[in-house]
């Protein structure tokens, strides 16, 4: 049979696009996180390193388009297999049901769109610099001079934005409710590829737990850690 | 004891369903619960009502053909055992129990709680089988299977196609049904000619039938009446992959 039809028709190909664009972005939070908490290191680390992905050019625009293919096919394979699940199986039972289902695996569309909304959000607060922190400053002519150029000042956007209950608070309940998705997420994804067996199944289930929560535990701690005046 | 029956009844595949609420007979705890459903309709019946059908052959968990979701649970209260080997021991004296049909589209109800299996054999036809030419038996051991991969291949051989893992998922997937079947063959030196189309046809005719994709909530590990386990659904994820690769 094609691959490409296979992938795309099948509900186990539409699995593995599930399950292999899961992986990129799992990988994509982890390196995105430990980015972001060089916050610790102070200003100058943290401007460095923003400076050196702006700086990257057509590599970071390659970096750029994956990502969003890899958003496109997850969504995708997400909501044609969401409405078909739907269709096999109409009708509830009246006695409860979802026996053995955690919630994380019977709200993986929920968890998903969220975490989709507030992509956006985030986009468009940091990465095009738009009016939505509900701050009075401008982002985008927030500059600093680093190695005695002029470079954007992302660490001040961050404690600037992150003063805002209200951003910190979307910011929060975000990564929480990802780390939620891939607390059944990244066991999910081995399974789903087939790397999954009797041997090797407590560990995968033991990585799936320690992964998402250290995502959720080092995502929230820079919010934290501005609200509690660590970081300013 | 006594119990309280919500069942559902529906005359016909077309006709609309709806609960009906039984107080049955007096029971025998030791009473197995198609033993309890036998009661009741003898009792349904004497009073010139319609008994209700629900589906049964060896009452010994091997065949597969009982079914039933009891308290919102395909095969009732008890982890690996199907609704035969389930006694009304498990409930108490004056409890209201929910009996349903499995419900899913490629499920469709016949007749009260009797649903249409058929699209489970029309996956079988697809590709469980083995080609061989009958004969003399061959002398044992003549082929060399290591007992890891025997050992497996038995556990995925002791599905017994009830079911009831498609009843219990939120999707309706046929997964672990289709894996056991999948499993069973690849572990063999039998099932080696046959082994990428197999997966591909009954992958195909799963899809076919309208079954769910899965989610690995494990709803179905939990309620299988023989302990399949959701390791064979990675192997089936790995198996159809190799197949593909190997351009089928
Ligand atoms: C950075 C963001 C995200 C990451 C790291 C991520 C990761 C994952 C992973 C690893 C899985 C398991 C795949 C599998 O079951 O094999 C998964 C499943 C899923 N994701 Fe995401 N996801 C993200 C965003 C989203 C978004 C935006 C949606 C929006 C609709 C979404 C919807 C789903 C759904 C519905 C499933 C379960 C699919 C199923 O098995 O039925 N995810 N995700
Ligand atoms: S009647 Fe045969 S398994 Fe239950």
């Amino acid at each position: 049979m094609n691959i490409l039809r296979a992938l795309f028709q099948t509900t186990l190909g539409r699995k593995y696009l599930m399950a292999g664009s899961g992986l990129i972005l799992f990988g994509f939070v982890v390196g995105h996180m430990v980015g972001n908490l060089q916050i610790f290191l102070g200003p100058a680390v943290l401007n460095r390193y923003a400076h050196f992905l702006q700086s990257l050019g057509e590599l970071l625009w390659v970096v750029r388009l994956v990502l969003l293919a890899m958003v496109g096919l997850h969504i995708g394979a997400a909501i044609l297999l969401t409405l078909e699940n739907r269709r096999a199986r109409p009708l509830a039972y009246e006695g409860g049901g979802a026996y053995g289902a955690s919630l994380a695996s019977r709200t993986m569309i929920y968890t998903g769109l969220i975490i989709a909304a507030f992509v956006v959000y985030h986009l468009l607060h940091f990465t095009v610099r738009a009016p939505v922190d509900l701050t009075p400053h401008d982002l985008a002519t927030m500059k600093t001079t680093l190695d005695g150029k002029e470079v954007h000042d992302v660490y001040r956007m961050v404690v600037v934005g992150f003063q805002q209950p209200l951003v910190a608070a979307f910011y929060i309940v975000a990564v929480s409710l990802l780390s939620f998705h891939l607390g059944h997420g990244v066991a999910a994804m081995f399974q789903s590829l087939g790397l999954r067996n009797r041997a090797w199944n407590p560990a995968i289930q033991r990585f799936g737990q320690v992964a998402s929560w250290a995502l959720a535990i080092g995502y929230v701690s820079i919010p934290l850690a501005v609200w509690l005046g660590l970081v300013k | 004891m006594k119990v309280r029956l919500k069942i559902w009844r529906q005359p016909n595949a077309a006709a609309p369903g709806r609960f009906e609420t039984y107080d049955t007979p007096d029971l025998n705890p030791n009473m197995s619960f198609l033993e309890m459903l036998d009661v009741v309709n003898e009792d349904l019946t004497a009073r010139g009502q319609e008994p209700v059908a629900f589906d049964h052959d060896c009452r010994e968990g091997i065949c597969g053909t009982c079914s039933l979701v009891i308290n919102g649970k395909p095969h009732g209260p008890h982890r690996g055992v199907a609704t035969c080997q389930t006694y009304m021991r498990s409930f108490k004296d004056g409890d209201t129990i929910v009996v349903e049909p499995f419900r899913a589209r490629p499920f469709p109800v016949i007749k009260d709680l009797i649903v249409s299996r058929k699209a489970f054999d029309k996956i079988m036809q697809a590709g469980g089988f083995i080609s061989v030419r009958t004969g003399a038996a061959p002398d044992a051991n003549s082929l060399p299977v290591p007992k890891p991969a025997a050992d497996e291949a038995m556990d995925a051989a002791a599905c017994i196609g009830c079911g009831a893992c498609v009843a219990a998922c939120k999707n309706a997937s046929a997964m672990l049904f289709v894996s056991a079947k999948v499993s069973q063959f690849a572990l063999l030196p039998q099932g080696q000619p046959e082994r990428e189309r197999r997966v591909l046809r009954m992958v195909q005719a799963m899809d076919e039938a309208g079954f769910g994709a899965c989610t690995v909530t494990g709803s179905c590990e939990a309620v299988c009446p023989k302990n399949i386990s959701l390791d064979f659904i990675a192997r089936l994820n790995r198996e159809y992959a190799r197949a593909l690769l190997k351009g089928g």
